[in-house]
């Protein structure tokens, strides 16, 4: 199939010494997958209940790219390490262990909801599981990111921080600052540049110089890869292999080629994609795929995909319940927090 | 006591809370290898190290938004701008991101740091170079913004933002540094946030004032004295929070007030405390309360319209006078 990025691909080293083993163990694999399937779960109830007016703001979903997070998301130490995104968040936290209910509940405003009720869909925290959040201006979360590496190095700890990045924020100059003090610093850092095509609705080549992102690490003497960021497999094996060369002391830029099958946001129908275009990527879905493989490699059967599926889908129902019955903030949680 | 500088007044704070908590950094251009552009961190790299006395590319967002980061897992920064002006390149980073982070994420974790460096003109540096910024800061919810005038507010005043929980702007001048004034030795001077300081009292009319604009302001009421004008001058030190009930007890003791500033007038602090003053004060006032400030201009270079453009001792006094300019008395013309 016709791929944007494959050049990119074709040029970037094997993703840390692929081979045909599966970069999990069963176990693993079908934890995974229940992460992935709850992801996409919970967004699909997001964008319903935006729908029915339920929510409101921005919803930007992350339909279609969760081989990426899941992918990074399930090599770090939970707990321990760090991780810090843009406004397209209500999946990371999910991957890192965060109840669905809270996440919710934040996306209907609600007291009981992460950010009680403050952040809504772009400002999501977990600070205790190291989820760092959601930060709504475009490049805003890449300095904090160094920040956040800076400290574990000022301290000798050996925490690793991934900062995610959109496609449109490399044209930014946080973005570049970032890049450079990373390298001066010697941080502990993977910067993943979810490229998925897009900045909003203008396609990469209109906003940026190079389209193959990855190689702007080349400018900063950083380590540097593509990996295509549809492949679960292919994300893991380069995640292991960058977060462990983070941990040393190595910042990494990884580009992971992705694609949202939805649009930008809620309130975008996308237009500015083909039907083709779109339907080629949906032909990867990594939800579809990972069901598949499982089924394919007897790890688990039919019936047991189901009873997951069940799961999930009550997992869910609870999380709208509790979101849908939680309390709206205290009219005094308006003065709450805006200083210590 | 000792009598030192106010860049030594402030290299004391940071040293003292450096020693005291080793989650204090110092972020910032030149601070390191080269010193401080102005000296304030002379010998802490020397004493703590380069990652604690961290030498930043001239990258003000990225810097900002790094200290922010560490602030969030434990750290207590402190960032230093070479000036206030370049601050700005860092503005979406103090305002989006520091000022919010505790709000946003319900206090999951907070920004404790401080953010400082010299502002202001009179040193012929032009309109990139001279500007006050406290009315920008001050508007947004989530930061502190104080100002000292002496060195010893400067040492007790910094020690005092290090170790708050929130992020303050700390706002020097330019033309203080080299100022020298008796400074309690020992690390145990805090200077409280939010608390004025009444520099002089007096009777006739309260001058409100902060920074540098505190010595034209105290030279004019020594000045008023010829003509028996007794000024009370007060401080501010803090902006925000602000000690209105020291700036309302004064006024409604002297019935009067003139605020001088450095700022700009329109949207400025000086309107934000003659507001405040008419809001809370009306009832007490005998007189319009006024304001003195900065020329409505980008700073120029030319030493005589640089002078023009900052208050002198003489528009402070004429002021005053037209404070207390009864019916039928012409007021002097101002400006």
């Amino acid at each position: 199939m016709p791929r944007r990025g494959a050049a990119a691909l074709k040029e970037a080293p094997a993703s840390g010494g692929a081979s045909d083993e599966a970069p999990f163990s069963n176990d693993q694999l079908v934890d995974v997958y229940r992460k992935v399937l709850a992801a996409r779960r919970f967004e699909e109830r997001a964008a319903q209940a935006y729908t029915q007016a339920k929510i409101g703001g921005y919803c930007h979903l992350y339909i279609g790219q969760e081989a990426s997070g899941a992918g990074f998301l399930s090599s770090i130490r939970l707990g321990w390490d760090y991780a810090i995104t843009a406004y397209r968040d209500h999946v990371a936290p999910l991957f890192m262990g965060t109840p669905a209910g809270p996440l919710m509940a934040e996306l209907y405003g609600k007291a009981t909801g992460v950010s009680g009720g403050k952040g809504g869909s772009m400002h999501m925290y977990d600070a205790p599981r190291g989820f760092m959040g959601g930060w709504g201006i475009v490049g805003g979360q890449i300095p904090i990111a160094i920040g956040l590496a800076y400290a574990s190095k000022y301290r000798n700890e050996d925490r690793v921080t991934l900062c995610f990045i959109g496609d449109g924020a490399a044209p930014i100059g946080a973005f570049h600052e970032s890049l450079n003090l990373a390298g001066i610093l010697d941080l502990p850092i993977v910067f993943i540049i979810e490229n998925n095509a897009y900045a909003m609705g203008t396609a990469l080549k209109y906003t940026n110089s190079r389209t193959d992102l990855h190689m702007y690490g080349e400018a900063y003497g950083m380590d540097h890869r593509a990996v295509d960021g549809m492949d679960l497999f292919a994300v893991r094996r380069c995640a292991v292999d960058v977060i462990e060369k983070a941990r040393q002391g190595r910042p990494q830029l990884v580009e992971s080629i992705t694609y949202r099958f939805r649009g930008h946001s809620m309130a975008d129908a996308g237009q500015y994609r083909t039907k083709e275009e779109v339907q080629e990527w949906r032909d990867r879905d990594p939800l579809e795929w990972l069901e598949g493989y499982l089924k394919e490699h007897g790890i688990l059967t039919e019936d047991q995909i189901g009873h997951i599926n069940d799961e999930v889908r009550h997992e869910m129902k609870e999380a709208v319940d509790f979101a849908e019955n939680s309390p709206a903030p205290e009219a005094g949680a308006l003065y709450e927090n805006v200083y210590a | 006591m000792p009598v030192i500088q106010y860049r030594e007044a402030l290299r004391a704070a940071m040293r003292e809370e450096m020693e005291r908590d080793d989650r204090v950094c110092l972020i910032g251009e030149e601070v390191g290898g080269y010193n401080g552009a102005y000296r304030i961190s002379e010998g802490l790299m020397d004493q703590f190290g380069r990652m604690r006395v961290l030498d930043t590319p001239i990258a003000e967002e990225g810097f900002t938004g790094m200290a922010l980061g560490a602030a969030m897992v434990g750290l207590r920064p402190i960032v230093e701008y070479m000036t206030w002006n370049f601050s700005l390149v860092a503005y979406d980073m103090i305002i989006n991101h520091v000022a919010k982070a505790r709000y946003m994420s319900n206090a999951q974790f907070g920004a404790p740091m401080v953010l400082r460096g010299p502002q202001g003109g009179g040193q012929q540096l032009t309109a990139q170079h001279s500007q006050c910024v406290e009315s920008w800061y001050m508007h947004c919810p989530g930061l502190y913004v104080v100002s000292a005038a002496t060195p010893a507010d400067a040492k007790g005043l910094l020690k005092s933002a290090i170790r708050n929980d929130n992020p303050v702007i700390f706002l020097e001048h330019l033309g203080l540094y080299n100022m020298k004034g008796e400074v309690p030795d020992g690390p145990d001077l805090l200077v409280p946030i939010g608390v004025a300081d009444i520099k002089r009292p007096g009777q006739d009319v309260t001058l409100l004032t902060y920074s540098k604009m505190l010595y034209p302001a105290l030279e004019a009421a020594k000045a008023l004295e010829a003509d028996e004008i007794s000024v009370e001058v007060i401080d501010l030190r803090s902006l925000r929070p602000l000690d209105l009930d020291t700036i309302l007890k004064s006024v409604a003791k002297t019935h009067r007030a003139v605020v001088v500033t450095e700022d700009w007038q329109p949207s400025g602090m000086a309107r934000e405390l003659s507001g405040l003053i008419y809001q809370h004060g009306f009832d007490d006032l005998d007189a319009p309360v006024e304001e003195v400030c900065g020329a409505p201009v980008p700073m120029p270079y030319a030493r005589n319209l640089e002078q023009l453009a900052i208050p002198d001792v003489e528009a402070i006094k004429s002021a005053v006078h037209r404070t207390l300019a009864r019916p039928g008395e012409l007021a002097p013309l101002y400006r």
